[in-house]
């Protein structure tokens, strides 16, 4: 079969199983696009800013574990798909963005619509190439998918010069279906020694801590890290990339750990022996001064990233593999040596770790006359019965959606953990409703983040995406502002949100529905409505309570014993 | 401590930007950096020279594993090693200079590879410090230009680094 450039990238993506492209046309794409036109295997979803279009891309692979895949022109398509790109790097996630480039022969030339997009990106992905053949066009592809998606996932961007994508020059194309790189080589099975020597320090354990990240939920051992807890009988965290990575309906898990995670969590840190990290990366949000973290602790970590293990803590027990299959091989240890925890330590353990859950760190003064947040994010609980897929952008709501809204399952929190991009949550959230079709996908928000990519609720309408946005409206960029309040004596610079459009009447403009909620008695009235409109998308503009912080807090600088509670 | 440290990568375009700009983003330190071309076409052998405690050492080498292109790192100085730079001198020669200047290349094992009425250009081998120690040597002299490759390095013996 012999295939133009273009109908090559087609014909890859169709193979690789992609079932949606996100993406912007331009002029040095435009080729790719005429090939997209003639078939039907790969969909097309045209957003309204590239932006956008990797976020929606980045919200489809979260939610669904498949990679997300982008197509930008050059240029300003590349630049504007920048904060998408370090987004998808910092929390790991599988994707390949194709990118447009100038012809050949002008590369270097400061042509029209030129931007070094493979110097631009370098920082920001897993890997990056420019294919300068079109005879090299499908196999770089192939190896795009392949480094994406194995090892710890990331972003692979493909820059592509508008000849090579020459609908006048065939060659004959055959897809891989194999790739084999001596340079990289992801491991997958964790050190049969390093494993045994984990389970005996984890069974030697008095006061034990499970703490998972975001490497449970990629690695897809959600499964294998509760059997291995419940067996145990072990408390866990997780940090706000791990939510739904165990139960959080579960009585064994304590919540949220780090600068707003639970008091009973972060004690539990504090006061270890014994510390179980799987799929998490002791991030500064996570350990707080890192001279106070954990200071009684042995530790085991468990990562497929060799340079994630003593980057920033040294541990006792390293072990580099894929998360599942050396919980897995944990789990086949215990059977085998028929090892047991030492229940009367645990007892105990337990006994004092109650005393911390019952501090009740996340109570707040309900109210008859103004909005409370969390409120919002309990009922939203409820009335999904924690079955959504939850986006959210970044700020004080983000914090609350992580502490009220309790994920039982992997795949439904979906959130920029590491980059903090606010502009995140409504792309992210067409790409989760696209990749879960008939599912509940909603969008928590604030009045500051929802009007950085405002404009996909056209691409909404367009697709027939039903997201409902939970807008908490407190008229400011509520984490600032409470920064503000705490580290700046209430000099609110630049907090407050003037001018703030009826977004009820915005949403109408756009062909959704908008509800304006104001009262605490509206709250689930308006939500029940809501989520009751499955093919339509409501934009919920709740006016909640400006002065309302999120607690608990560990300051920056300052220990995890060292929590302000209220 | 000083670490020398070599890198098996694959000859691609860009492949140095990414380990330059490893360095940067990371904030280690270079002191010096060589790269070319090995037997084996399909291969660059980078030596690097880099400063850092253990747990720094540790990352610089986990970081260059990861990088795509990058088929294998060792770090020469945790065994017996040779470590070899080469240097290019110009030195204005004038008057009575000019045949100190021509012992001191031969102390040294230089060799004068280029001569001008003028001028004497040396060649000099060797580690890193026999060339800081012969540059400090010629002291008074009038050095105009000092070229420095910065250092390669090789295991002794049989160990070898290969793809």
């Amino acid at each position: 079969m012999n295939l133009s450039g273009a109908e090559i990238i087609v014909e890859s993506l169709a193979n690789e199983g992609v079932d949606y492209l996100f993406g912007y046309p331009g002029g040095a794409v435009l080729h790719i696009y005429d090939a997209l036109d003639q078939q039907q295997k790969v969909e097309h979803v045209l957003v309204r800013h590239e932006q956008g279009a990797v976020h929606a891309a980045d919200g489809y692979a979260r939610s669904t574990g498949k990679p997300g895949v982008v197509l930008v022109t050059s240029g300003p398509g590349a630049t504007n798909a920048v904060t998408g790109i370090a987004t998808a790097h910092l929390d790991s996630i599988p994707m390949v963005v194709l990118t447009g480039q100038v012809h050949s022969n002008l590369i270097g030339n400061d042509a029209f619509q030129e931007v070094d997009s493979v110097g631009i990106t370098r920082p920001c992905v897993k890997h990056n190439f420019l294919v300068k053949n079109v005879e090299d066009l499908a196999e770089t592809l192939k190896k795009a998918f392949y480094i994406a998606t194995t090892g710890r996932p990331g972003p692979v961007v493909v820059d592509i010069p508008k000849d090579v994508t020459d609908p006048n020059v065939k060659i004959p194309f055959e897809y891989p279906e194999h790739i084999d790189m001596r340079s990289y080589n992801p491991t997958r099975k964790g050190h049969p020694g390093q494993i045994r020597r984990a389970v005996e320090m984890m069974l030697s354990a008095r006061r034990p801590m499970i703490y998972t990240g975001g490497g449970v939920v990629l690695g897809r051992a959600a499964e294998s890290l509760t059997e291995l807890t419940r067996k145990l009988g072990y408390p866990i965290t997780n940090t706000l990339m791990g939510l739904g990575g165990y139960p959080a309906d579960d009585h064994q898990f304590l919540g949220m750990l780090g600068m707003h995670g639970t008091y009973e969590a972060n004690m539990g840190m504090h006061h270890a022996d014994v510390l179980i990290a799987i799929g998490a990366r002791f991030d500064d949000r996570v350990t707080g001064n890192l001279e106070k973290f954990c200071p009684n602790a042995r530790i085991v970590h468990v990562d497929v990233d060799p340079s994630s293990i003593s980057k920033n803590v040294k541990v006792d027990v390293p072990i580099v593999g894929e998360v599942d299959d050396v919980l897995r091989d944990m789990l086949r240890v215990l059977d085998e040596t028929g090892g047991e925890p030492d229940r009367e330590s645990l007892d105990a353990w337990w006994k004092q770790i109650e005393e911390w859950r019952s501090a009740d760190c996340l109570s707040y003064k309900g109210s008859d006359e103004v909005i409370k947040p969390q409120f919002v994010l309990e009922k939203a609980y409820e009335i999904t019965r924690g079955e959504a897929f939850v986006t959210s952008d970044v700020g004080q709501h983000q914090m609350w959606a992580a502490q009220y809204y309790r994920f039982n399952k992997p795949y439904r929190w979906i959130n920029s953990g590491g980059l903090g991009t606010m502009g995140f949550g409504l792309p992210a959230a067409m790409g989760a409703q696209l990749g879960n079709p008939g599912a509940d996908v909603m969008c928590v928000t604030g009045e500051g983040s929802i009007q950085m990519n405002i404009q996909e609720l056209s691409t909404c309408l367009q697709y027939g995406l039903p997201v409902k946005i939970v807008c908490l409206n407190n008229r400011y960029l509520g984490m600032v502002r409470q920064w503000q309040e705490f580290f700046y004596q209430g000099r609110y610079a630049m907090s407050y949100m003037e001018a703030l459009p009826d977004f009820v009447k915005l949403a109408e403009s756009y062909g959704h529905v908008g509800m304006r909620i104001e009262k605490p008695g509206e709250v689930e009235g308006a939500l029940k409505e809501a989520f009751a409109m499955k093919d339509r998308l409501v934009f919920l503009d709740f006016v909640t309570d400006e002065t309302e912080n999120v607690y608990p807090m560990i300051p920056a600088g300052a220990g995890q014993n060292e929590m302000i509670l209220v | 401590m000083r670490h020398i440290i070599s890198v098996l990568m694959e000859n691609e375009a860009g492949a140095l930007s990414r380990v330059a700009g490893l360095f940067s983003a990371r904030g280690y330190n270079i002191e010096s950096l060589t790269v070319a071309p090995t037997n084996d076409e399909t291969l660059s052998r980078m030596t690097l020279v880099t400063r850092g405690d253990d747990q720094i050492i540790e990352q610089i080498q986990k970081q260059l594993n990861k990088l795509i292109d990058v088929v294998k790192v060792t770090d020469l100085s945790e065994a017996r090693h040779i470590e070899r730079e080469i240097a290019l001198v110009k030195v204005e020669t004038r008057g009575g200079d000019r045949e100190e200047v021509k012992r001191m290349a031969d102390i040294f094992r230089g060799r004068i590879i280029d001569v001008t009425d003028s001028t004497y250009t040396i060649e000099l081998t060797g580690n890193g410090e026999k060339i800081d120690a012969f540059l400090e040597a010629m002291g008074s002299m009038p050095v105009t230009e000092v070229v420095r490759s910065g250092a390669l390095g090789i295991g002794r013996g049989a160990r070898s680094l290969q793809a």
